[in-house]
């Protein structure tokens, strides 16, 4: 059990490495942005159902997602818009699944905790807490079975270690070297309790326990998991087996968009502390200025781009028609 | 030449034997279902000829490796999951009735999981209350799952190589006390279709519906009220979803008289969504009012004293349909 922190670019190839971190810069803001939206139509009442936001996390996912194919597996949660677009999903229809429009991932039967798409390899977003952990780890055997090469990621937030099928899977994926790497983001609270109040021992003594690699890695940091991602995803890839990531990070909303008053389970200077001060995308912003990658007006112009199209997505969603009512028995059974 | 006959177990063991050859991505996981074949012996021999990789040993762990059935359906594979006891599906429930049934509809019909289920159901084995009950009604009431019940060696082989091949999740449910149930079984390739019922027996005074480990039984009660003068028909729906519907309402149209026979509880269970079908699309054609007989509604006891009680028997349903049809 190591921790990985972060570790100035030995830049071998200047321009690879900028195009690379831009990339990672540009899905940042456009997680962001894309949940500035979701927060907007949610208070507008143009949203149906919750909204889990993911801001405040945005280096977890994108900093993981980098480090895979198009083709490797993705499982997400009831939190799981920055995993979607993290992993390649359009923001268009997954506003218009947000929305409950037909032109929705998922045709609108799914809404915003069960963004699933083929094409980006995402299994699916699942609001059972814990509830993908089999998923993830039937697609590494699968993986492993068909010979392609592919790694399963499963995503879930602290509040799964209290969930046994967690232990189980991890158990079965060692025994059986299964290319899967389970990723715990530690947002510090299962929805309105403080992790430390639900969980006894260590995070990562837990998957310690059965062998598997288990690391930590400061979550706000883009580059750390990005690199310690990529090194997890190679051993999978080898076929040296699965991993559990701890990633230390911060909600910076409520456990839901109606989630206001908090001050019941956190102070307004720990949210205020985290915003100003380990802010995942304002940290990799300085840091791109100090590598001479950007300067303030190319970020600008990042953050403009991703803003207008976050507005053309939401309007694209808006427009949208809704499913049909034929549509309610379709698709019960394949 | 004679029809070949051979026990529900060979027929188990055929179909899966026959869908492992034909298709490369069936696999099969559970506990001890390697070289030990599982405790009933119904898988011996398949380890031996697909190897560990396709016949693969999990530890104690239903909901893990259940779960681990699912995404692997989704992305590739043709698993089918070995649930040694029908009592231990409370524990897989999470992963069947919110991640395998929900996965398609939920994605939009993008996702699929081709998985089977396989366990069992069935009383009268001295196993008392933890490994005797009878829970199929319970994926029954899920959309996205469909449930099946061979009764006989035949529908056994040719139901469980249907479900392998469906795209849908299919939980297949084998009563222990009849792996030793010997019948005619074909050597070749068939498939029965799900949501087929089956008349196992022709009659005009009374329909026995009868699922899994209740059709012996119907057959036997029905071999007793023929010495009365009562001709009885016995349906087996076969698969509880999809239900075949129309084979048991023109049987009970023919007959005017029911009894439905389900080794699960009644109360809210197969029997009693059978006897509301029959309510619905025969009413007006009845004799007298539907009948159910399912397993007592108590935790099966150990005692074989008491055990034996908890059943429908061919005696009990013989006594009740005789009473049905005015000759008590």
């Amino acid at each position: 059990m190591t921790t990985v922190t972060s570790k100035p670019e030995a830049s071998q190839n200047f321009s690879t490495e900028k195009d690379k971190w831009l990339r990672a810069y540009r899905q940042m803001v456009r997680i962001r942005l894309f949940e500035e939206q979701v927060n907007e139509l949610y208070t507008r009442a143009l949203m149906p159902g919750l909204a889990h936001l993911y801001s405040g996390e945005e280096a977890v996912a994108v900093g993981i997602c980098e480090a895979l194919r198009i083709d490797d597996y993705i499982t997400s949660t009831h939190r799981g818009h920055g995993h979607c677009l993290a992993k390649g999903a359009s923001p268009d229809r997954m506003f218009a699944e947000l929305l409950g429009k037909e032109t929705g991932y998922c045709r609108g039967k799914g809404g915003s905790m069960h963004i699933a798409d083929p094409a980006t390899g995402n299994l699916g977003a699942n609001a059972i807490v814990g509830g993908s952990v089999g998923i993830a780890t039937g697609a590494a055997l699968a993986a492993k079975r068909l010979g392609n090469g592919r790694v399963a990621i499963c995503f879930f937030g602290e509040g799964a270690l209290g969930q046994g099928s967690l232990y189980e899977v991890m158990n079965l994926s060692q025994l059986w070297k299964l290319p899967v790497i389970y990723v715990c983001e530690n947002n510090l609270y299962n929805e309105y309790t403080h992790f430390s109040e639900t969980t006894a021992g260590t995070i990562l003594g837990r998957a310690g326990a059965f062998g598997l690699e288990a690391v930590s890695v400061d979550g706000q940091d883009v580059h750390a998991v990005n690199e310690v991602a990529s090194r997890l995803v190679k051993r999978a890839r080898e076929g040296a087996g699965p991993a559990f990531l701890q990633a230390d990070t911060y909600r910076y909303s409520g456990h839901h968009v109606g989630d206001i008053n908090r001050e019941y389970y956190r102070s307004k200077q720990e949210e205020q502390h985290w915003k100003t001060e380990r802010d995942p995308i304002m940290l990799h912003d300085s840091w791109l200025v100090a590598q001479g990658y950007a300067n303030t007006a190319a970020l600008e112009h990042i953050r403009a781009e991703a803003r207008e199209e976050m507005e053309k997505a939401v309007q694209f969603a808006i427009d949208a028609p809704y499913p049909s009512p034929d549509q309610v028995q379709q698709d019960v059974y394949a | 030449m004679p029809e070949r006959e051979i026990t529900f177990a060979q027929a188990v063991r055929e179909a899966l034997a026959e869908e492992m050859r034909r298709d490369s991505r069936v696999c099969i996981f559970g506990e001890d279902v390697a070289e030990a074949g599982t405790p009933f012996k119904v898988l011996s021999g398949l380890v031996e000829e697909f190897g560990s990789e396709r016949v693969i040993d999990t530890p104690i762990s239903e909901a893990g490796f259940t779960g681990v059935g699912v995404g692997a359906a989704m992305t590739g594979l043709r698993p089918v999951v070995d649930i040694m006891f029908g009592d231990f599906i409370t524990l897989t429930m999470d992963q069947m009735v919110n991640q395998a049934a929900k996965a398609h509809y939920m994605s939009g019909g993008h996702w699929k999981v081709p998985m089977v289920m396989r366990t069992t159901l069935g009383a009268t084995r001295r196993s008392a209350a933890q490994h005797s009950q009878s829970l199929h009604a319970w994926f029954s009431h899920i959309p996205g799952l469909k449930v099946v019940l061979p009764s006989t060696p035949y529908d056994a082989k040719g139901l469980l190589k249907t479900a392998i091949r469906d795209e849908n999740p299919v939980v297949f449910f084998e009563d222990k006390m009849m792996y030793k149930l010997k019948g005619p079984v074909p050597e070749d390739d068939y498939t029965i279709p799900l949501g087929l019922a089956d008349v196992k027996r022709e009659g005009d005074d009374i329909t026995l519906v009868a699922t899994s480990s209740m059709v012996q039984v119907a057959l036997g009660a029905a071999n007793l009220l023929e010495k009365e003068g009562i001709s009885a028909e016995v349906v087996d729906p076969r698969t509880t979803w999809p239900l075949d519907e129309k084979t048991i309402i023109e049987s009970v149209k023919k007959t005017s008289r029911a009894i439905v026979l389900d080794e699960g509880y009644g109360r809210y269970g197969v029997t009693s969504e059978i006897a509301a079908v029959i309510a619905e699309g025969a009413f007006y054609d009845l004799d007298a009012p539907v009948k159910r007989m399912g397993a007592m509604h108590v935790p099966i006891p150990f005692s074989p004293a008491l055990e034996d009680l908890t059943v429908p028997t061919e005696e009990t349903v013989f006594e009740a349909a005789r009473e049905m049809c005015g000759k008590s």
